[in-house]
């Protein structure tokens, strides 16, 4: 799955450098010879890798928006290209030198100083901004979600007429068949046979006989109690165990396109999983950090997926969650502030583990060094997260008495591991062999 | 040798006839299962309409309704902070050093918080002085939760804004400016230098402000009497580690006298070390916590004390003084003359006796000896109250003089003995403030109530002893619409700056002296280096004359002529005291300190007069047991100079000195409490003129009160090894297989040790970690902080009195309290013996009545109970269902989830340490205690689970804390060093007497005090193999 979705993005990024590369070979002319100078692909690189953070091309957000900044700047300030290089390098440097348009912008964006970056040389700068003159690409996702969602359709129609033919083909069939054993028939009677009088005589029905056959009557019962049994513990055995279960949560929250497509780390966000027992549902200022910047979904520049459309999957959709987070984290994404009015997120919570189990994520996922996916599942292919274990106390054992105690370069373990793989004759201790079978680990 | 002593543990244990001592020696539970009284009864089950068929279809449908409803389970919600705190980790606790500086408790603390809620009071280490955190510092944090707090400002019964509080208070203390009539401010004890400093800076915005400072106990006679020697009004320091001799009159320095804080210094001196400990002595009337401590303790009337401080001075001045004591109290001074004289330098007298006198009498005798255990160079700050102040206040008020009054952390309408008084006053002050952080007496009767923040929520400072700062720094943001005192002072002077920046401007500029701020607040305290000190001694030196001994000798010697002269008001002489549990009251509405059994009586939910059973008999007041194993008691009257107080339960103390009784304040609070917690009588009305001794006059009422007393719900059930102590000389000069004796079987026919036989195969436990529990009998004063503390860690619930009575108490921790007398009553046996004729020296008419009556004055020792996890634990083989079983680390482990209550656990425990939860005592009506409501829930410790109704619990050797400490460890990859590992118990003990370890581990304390000669085991002939070991007490009493 993983080399998939590392396949689908190399292709994106191809066919997005493609179109851009189209539509800026034909802007290009239409340009200014300075911008001609930079490499609007190059550029794109650079700006995504330094500029992005804070800057887009079409919108505010810590920082201005960036498109045609050149021509803007020259026709409204009158600032040449060699103003944009000073201030890209040194932008502390500038506003400190008086200038009164690095003071004016310095003070319009709160204040914030613009990060300086003396690493980019002229020609960088030149790139990028051959990159922000160049319009930004027009999204061919509608299109291409149109004509996806025609072909769609015309399948469907094929199956319909394919079930039909074969609706009137199983109909000619049972037709030919009562023909045939209405001749039959007819040829019976006419050679003179009884068929009523035939059925008499060969005995009992099948049930009857059956029934009157006690020792067949007793093992039935037997095993239809037998069965009954089975199948009436595994039914009660589910009870309370939430396996699977996937409940549809206040924002649509996709840990496919965070831990599988942008291969965030889990920790990342659940960061006290490493030091707590718990894993933490993340603070919207962990979201934040990143979404800040990232305003709108534009995951998938074919389009999205045609199991997507049909769960409404769309970018406007995941763009409208995002919203969502805003709204909730009290974000205002005009001014590019915080409006202090925040409602916090009521997440369902998937894994209940009952108040009388003492679980400790740290034990498992620092101490053990055992993957999220070990109990989680594949989470980063997950659209909606479910619980994928079963969390039962007959999985929590199984798993210590399969699973080997990390004790490298732990001096913890040192001595205890020492003296009881000794005393048990292996090389390597598994958990319950730890201790990790005892009642009161777990339960206090 | 002293294993023959007899033991008991109440006065009627001692009666061979008492019917239900003997049903309690039997049976296991006192109550039997009501089994008759539902099914017993035919006509009742005839008539019902309920007939049996119905109840099985009742049963059925609601066995399938049960399961059916359990197939869905209900949708949790997880809210996940908007913003999270960059210091929060959701599952990791924070620790906050902060002080408790209430006007009582006095203590440096940590405060463990989870997810920005406080649960639970620590001490802290890092404190010099008051670092320990004794038990009602453990219970405040729930006081913090009480969901009766004040939770904004109010003005005559309607809630106001602070706003309009403000602006009405501001108007009136500008219209009083040039008005000739004084602003009277009426607090408890700060000890602060911010709150001095910001209170001079008051005074001088508003002109005639006056401060009036008193203490709802007062200490008035001691501050006093180091005023007039030292020039300063302040009390003395003691040191009890460092002493060798102590000698008390009347002083409960182990509980609450002057502020308590010196039981741990105590405990250090009485654990013996090459061959020495400190020799205690007590002469007191009321049978206290320190008095069951003493080595030697005779008990006088508060009057006989007065003469025996008396004759002490004279004798070690060499000459002699009259007055009338008994003889046995005569010969316990001339003992305690002789000790002191050998160990001059290391003898310390101290009293508690509210009398100028007497105090001064004190602190010269210490003076003269030189007592290294005596400081008055740094002395104590944290009582401050000036009776004559207040009486002054008072007359100003009912003469009009006083304009507004505003008052801080005190309960006058409850506290004050002249409380009616008071109220009369109070009408005729035109603005009446009350800070506080419930609905009181007080708030009841002035004009404003103004929500005080709890010290949890409150920045602060305090002095506790001279040079030694401590700070006070909030641990969770006001929970309510509330306000400390300070700030509202600072915005009543239109200062725009907050209480913080005010107490760092001052700690920066009088205090720190160049030291870190954030260092400071990080350790909760701060020790000034010697340069105030030594500027103190130069100063006083200089002034006071510090060096010469004799420099108010005058006064001395006619404090003693006085003294001598001590004569009783007729009637009865009463000791007012403090509860540990409860101490002046404030905190009368925390459950668990009112569960909270005395450790002398063990009677919870309840203050009562003790009486002598040599008074009780005159003035036939009895204690009954009840058939339920309850103790019932008569009604007494109180009156003191006119004032009754009715209704008074009374108790037959041992010990308790014949002619006086005793009765503990702080109980019988009424405004503002829940109905549980109206409790007792107060016994306010009583403390006239602030002292704590009365002449009374006792009178029986009908009616007998039921008390929720855990005294005899277990017997020792004549094991009598349960405790073992010997003296000071056979530990010194005898083998400990004679005091320490290991109990005897027979094995094939031959008398062998008891620890040699073994019905199981031993595991191996040599392997990882292997806890075990010290507790030192020596150490151990009984006090409760651990009890407390268990309570507060492990989220053990609170049944309530009733409850209580029935023996179903929940503590995990219990301490056990014997009386003993001296050995089996020989002395009495060979007297009986010589008897010769009716009369004479030897006749039997008088020498039966001489004969000694154990109640009297018995000795007493402590001793903490908790699951002694056993190796071979009974309870683990007799549980059907394997609910409780063993780890490997030693504990025994009880798992909630698989118990199905049938008890037998607790049936084959023979320590009676396992406690079943009768009932829900949680979002219960019935139980109306914290963890009935939201706000009381909030101190729930979110590590161990809050257990359901029809199962057993019990101690769990804190295996939370254990388990933590080891994945810390883990986590970080290194070896657990000794000390790391703690139990609730063990961490609330500033005395040292519950050491928790791990026993592999062989440069551990705990592995060192294992191999003690003074170790034994609970009950060791029954072959349990328990982790929890005690020490054998050790008493420094020769004469025994």
């Amino acid at each position: 799955m993983k080399k998939v979705t590392y396949r689908n993005q190399i292709s994106r990024v191809l066919g997005v450098s493609l179109v851009v590369f189209l539509l800026f070979s034909g802007a290009i002319f239409g340009q200014d010879e300075a911008a001609a100078a930079g490499d609007p692909a190059k550029g794109k690189a650079l700006f995504n890798q330094n500029c992005a953070a804070c800057h887009a091309l079409n919108r505010k957000m810590t920082g201005p928006a960036l498109a045609n900044v050149e021509s803007r700047l020259s026709e409204d300030e009158g600032l040449d290209r060699e103003w944009i290089y000073a201030w890209v390098k040194n932008s502390p440097g500038v506003i400190k030198s008086g200038d009164d348009y690095a003071n004016k912008v310095f003070n319009e964006y709160n204040q914030a100083p613009m990060t300086a970056f003396p690493t980019l040389s002229n020609g960088d700068i030149d790139n990028i901004l051959a990159y922000t003159a160049a319009p930004p690409p027009e999204p061919v996702v509608a299109e291409a979600a149109v004509a996806e969602e025609g072909s769609g359709d015309s399948s469907g129609i094929s199956n319909e007429l394919i079930l039909g033919a074969l609706v009137i083909i199983f109909g000619l069939l049972v037709m030919m068949l009562v023909l045939v054993q209405r001749t039959l028939r007819r040829i019976a009677v006419a050679n003179g046979l009884d068929l009523e009088k035939e059925k008499a005589e060969r005995g009992l029905p099948l049930w009857k006989a059956f029934a009157q056959n006690q020792f067949l009557v007793l093992v039935t019962v037997v095993l239809l109690l037998l069965s009954g049994a089975y199948f009436a513990y595994g039914w009660l055995m589910q009870v309370g165990v939430d396996q699977g279960y996937m409940p549809i949560q206040e924002i649509h929250y996709s840990h496919k396109i965070h831990a599988g497509d942008n291969k965030i780390d889990c920790k990342y966000c659940h960061s006290s999983a490493r030091v707590s027992k718990h894993s933490g549902i993340p603070s919207l200022n962990v979201c934040m950090n990143c979404h800040k910047s990232i305003y709108e979904y534009k995951g998938n520049a074919e389009g999205p997926s045609k199991e997507d459309l049909a769960n409404g999957y769309t970018n406007e959709f995941y763009t409208g969650e995002i919203k969502k987070l805003y709204k909730a984290v009290g974000w205002d994404e005009d001014n590019q502030s915080y409006t202090g009015e925040s409602k916090p997120v009521e997440w369902v919570r998937i894994h209940n583990l009952p108040d009388l189990v003492y679980f400790n994520h740290s034990q498992h996922v620092s101490v053990a060094g055992i993957e999220c996916q070990t109990c989680h599942g594949p989470v980063e292919e997950m659209e909606i997260m479910y619980q994928y274990a079963p969390l039962t106390m007959g999985w929590c054992i199984n798993c210590h008495r399969e699973t080997n105690v990390k004790v490298e370069d732990n001096e913890y373990y040192a001595k205890i591991h020492e003296e009881l793989s000794k005393k048990y004759g292996v090389e390597e201790l598994t958990a319950a062999q730890m201790g990790g079978l005892e009642c009161g680990k777990c339960h206090y | 040798m002293a294993s023959n002593k007899k033991y008991w543990k109440s006065e009627a244990e001692l009666n061979p006839n008492d019917s239900i001592v003997e049903a309690l020696r039997q049976n296991e539970f006192v109550e039997e299962i009501p089994v008759d009284e539902f099914l017993g009864d035919k006509e009742k089950l005839s008539s019902t309409n309920t007939n049996r068929r119905d109840f099985l279809k009742y049963v059925g449908f609601s066995t399938a309704a049960a399961s059916l409803a359990a197939c869905e389970g209900p949708v949790k919600k997880s809210i996940p902070y908007v913003v999270q705190p960059e210091r929060i980790i959701p599952g990791v606790a924070n620790y906050y050093a902060t002080t408790i500086a209430n006007g009582f408790d006095f203590a440096s603390v940590l405060v463990k918080t989870r997810e920005g809620r406080p649960i639970k009071i620590e001490n802290n280490t890092d404190a010099k002085v008051n670092g320990g955190a004794n038990a009602r510092v453990q219970g405040s944090v729930l006081s913090l939760y009480d969901s009766t707090r004040l939770q904004g400002p109010v003005k005559g019964g309607e809630a106001i804004e602070w706003s309009a509080l403000d602006a009405d208070v501001k108007a009136k203390l500008n219209a009083l400016k040039g008005s000739g009539k004084q602003i009277a401010l009426l607090t408890q004890t700060y000890a602060s230098p911010s709150t001095s400093k910001l209170i001079a800076e008051f005074k001088e915005m508003y002109g005639s402000v006056n401060h009036v400072v008193y203490d709802a106990i007062s200490e008035d006679a001691a501050l006093t009497a180091f005023e007039a020697r030292y020039g300063e009004r302040a009390l003395a320091d003691y040191d009890f580690e460092k002493a060798e001799v102590i000698v008390s009159f009347g002083a409960d320095f182990l509980a609450d006298w002057q502020g308590g804080g010196y039981d741990s210094g105590y405990s250090k001196g009485r654990v013996p070390k090459n061959g020495k400990m400190s020799k205690h002595v007590q002469f007191e009337a009321n049978m206290s916590l320190t008095g069951a401590n003493a080595d030697k303790r005779v008990a006088l009337t508060p009057m006989q004390q007065k003469i025996a401080l008396a004759k002490l001075y004279a004798k070690l001045n060499g000459t002699s003084i009259g007055g009338e004591i008994p003889e046995y109290a005569q010969q316990a001074i001339d003992a305690v003359v002789a000790e002191i004289d050998k160990n001059k330098g290391a003898a310390v007298v101290v009293t508690g006796l509210q009398d100028v006198n007497a105090q001064a009498v004190v602190l010269a005798i210490n003076e003269s000896l030189g007592s290294k255990s005596y400081d008055a160079k740094a002395p104590k700050y944290i009582r401050q109250g000036s009776v004559k102040g207040l009486n002054a206040l008072v007359a100003d008020m009912k003469s009009g003089h006083v304009g507004a009054l505003i008052m801080d952390g005190v309960n006058p309408m409850y506290t004050l003995p002249n409380a009616s008084e008071f109220e009369e006053a109070l009408g005729k002050v035109d603005l009446s403030v009350s800070f506080s952080t419930s609905w009181n007496e007080t708030t009841e009767v002035t004009q404003y109530a103004a929500a005080a923040n709890h010290y949890l929520e409150s920045w602060g400072d305090t002095e506790i002893k001279k040079g030694h700062y401590s700070l006070i720094q909030p641990t969770i943001k006001e929970l309510f619409d509330t306000r400390q005192f300070q700030t509202a002072l600072l915005a009543w002077m239109d200062s725009d700056k907050s209480y913080y920046d005010y107490i760092k401007e001052t700690w920066d500029a009088d205090v720190l002296g160049g030291a870190d701020w954030n260092q400071a607040l990080h350790d909760g305290v701060y020790v000034s280096g010697s340069n105030s000190i030594d500027q103190f001694v130069e100063t006083v030196a200089s002034t006071v004359g510090l060096d010469e001994v004799d420099t108010s000798g005058v006064d001395v010697s006619s404090a003693v002529r006085n003294l001598s002269k001590a004569v009783s008001g007729g009637g009865m002489e009463l000791t007012l005291y403090s509860k540990v549990g409860m101490g002046d009251g404030q905190q009368a509405g925390n459950p668990w300190l009112q569960e909270f059994p005395d450790p002398i009586s063990r009677v919870s939910w309840d203050n009562y007069v003790t009486v002598s059973k040599a008074d009780a008999i005159t003035l036939e007041l009895v204690n009954e047991h009840a058939a339920n194993g309850g103790l019932d008691g008569s009604y007494a009257k109180l009156t003191v100079n006119g004032v009754t107080v009715d209704n008074v339960p009374v108790l037959i103390q041992p010990g308790q000195a014949p002619g006086s009784i005793g009765l503990a304040l702080g109980y019988g609070r009424s405004v503002g409490m829940k109905e549980e917690m109206k409790t007792g009588v107060n016994a306010y009305p009583l403390y006239q003129g602030f002292n704590n001794v009365q002449s009374v006059t006792i009178e029986k009422t009908a009616g007998m009160h039921e008390f929720a007393c855990i005294q005899l719900h277990n017997t020792l059930m004549g094991r009598g090894d349960i405790i073992k102590e010997t003296t000071l000389e056979i530990f010194n000069t005898k083998d400990h297989a004679e005091w320490n004796k290991v109990p005897m079987v027979s094995l094939d026919h031959q008398e062998v040790e008891a620890t040699s036989v073994d019905l199981w195969d031993s595991f191996d436990r040599s392997i990882g970690h292997h806890f075990n529990m010290s507790i030192d009998l020596n150490a151990c004063t009984g006090c409760g902080a651990c009890v407390v503390a268990c309570s507060a860690e492990n989220n053990v619930p609170v049944v309530g009195k009733e409850e209580v009575r029935r023996s179903r108490d929940m503590h995990w921790l219990r301490i056990d309290r014997y009386y003993s007398s001296e050995d089996t009553f020989e002395a009495d046996n060979t007297k009986k013996e010589e008897f010769d004729g009716l009369s004479g020296d030897k006749g039997s008419l008088g020498g039966f009545g001489e004969l000694e009556d154990p109640a009297t004055n018995p000795q007493v020792a402590f001793q903490p109970v908790m699951c002694q996890h056993c190796n071979h634990a009974p309870c683990e083989t007799v549980c059907p269902v394997a609910a409780t079983s063993h780890g490997r680390q030693g504990q025994n482990q009880m798992a909630y989830n698989r118990c199905v209550g049938t008890r037998y656990c607790a049936n084959n425990c023979p320590y009676k340490v396992r406690r079943f939860n009768w009932f829900l005592y949680n979002n219960n009506d019935e139980f109306d205690f914290h963890m009935n409501n939201d706000l009381g829930k909030m101190v729930i410790n979110p590590d161990v689970t809050v257990r359901s109704r029809g199962v057993i619990e019990k101690c769990s050797m804190c295996i939370q804390k254990t388990q933590k400490t080891i994945l810390d460890a883990k986590r970080d990859g290194r070896v657990i060093k000794d000390g790391e590992f703690q139990t609730a118990c063990s961490m609330a003990c500033s005395n040292g007497a519950i050491v928790f370890g791990d026993v592999n581990d062989k440069e551990s304390k705990v592995a060192e005090l294992k191999e003690s000669d003074r170790m034994y085991h609970l009950l060791e002939h029954v072959g349990t193999k328990p982790n929890v070991f005690y020490h054998v007490k050790v008493r420094n009493n020769n004469e025994a």
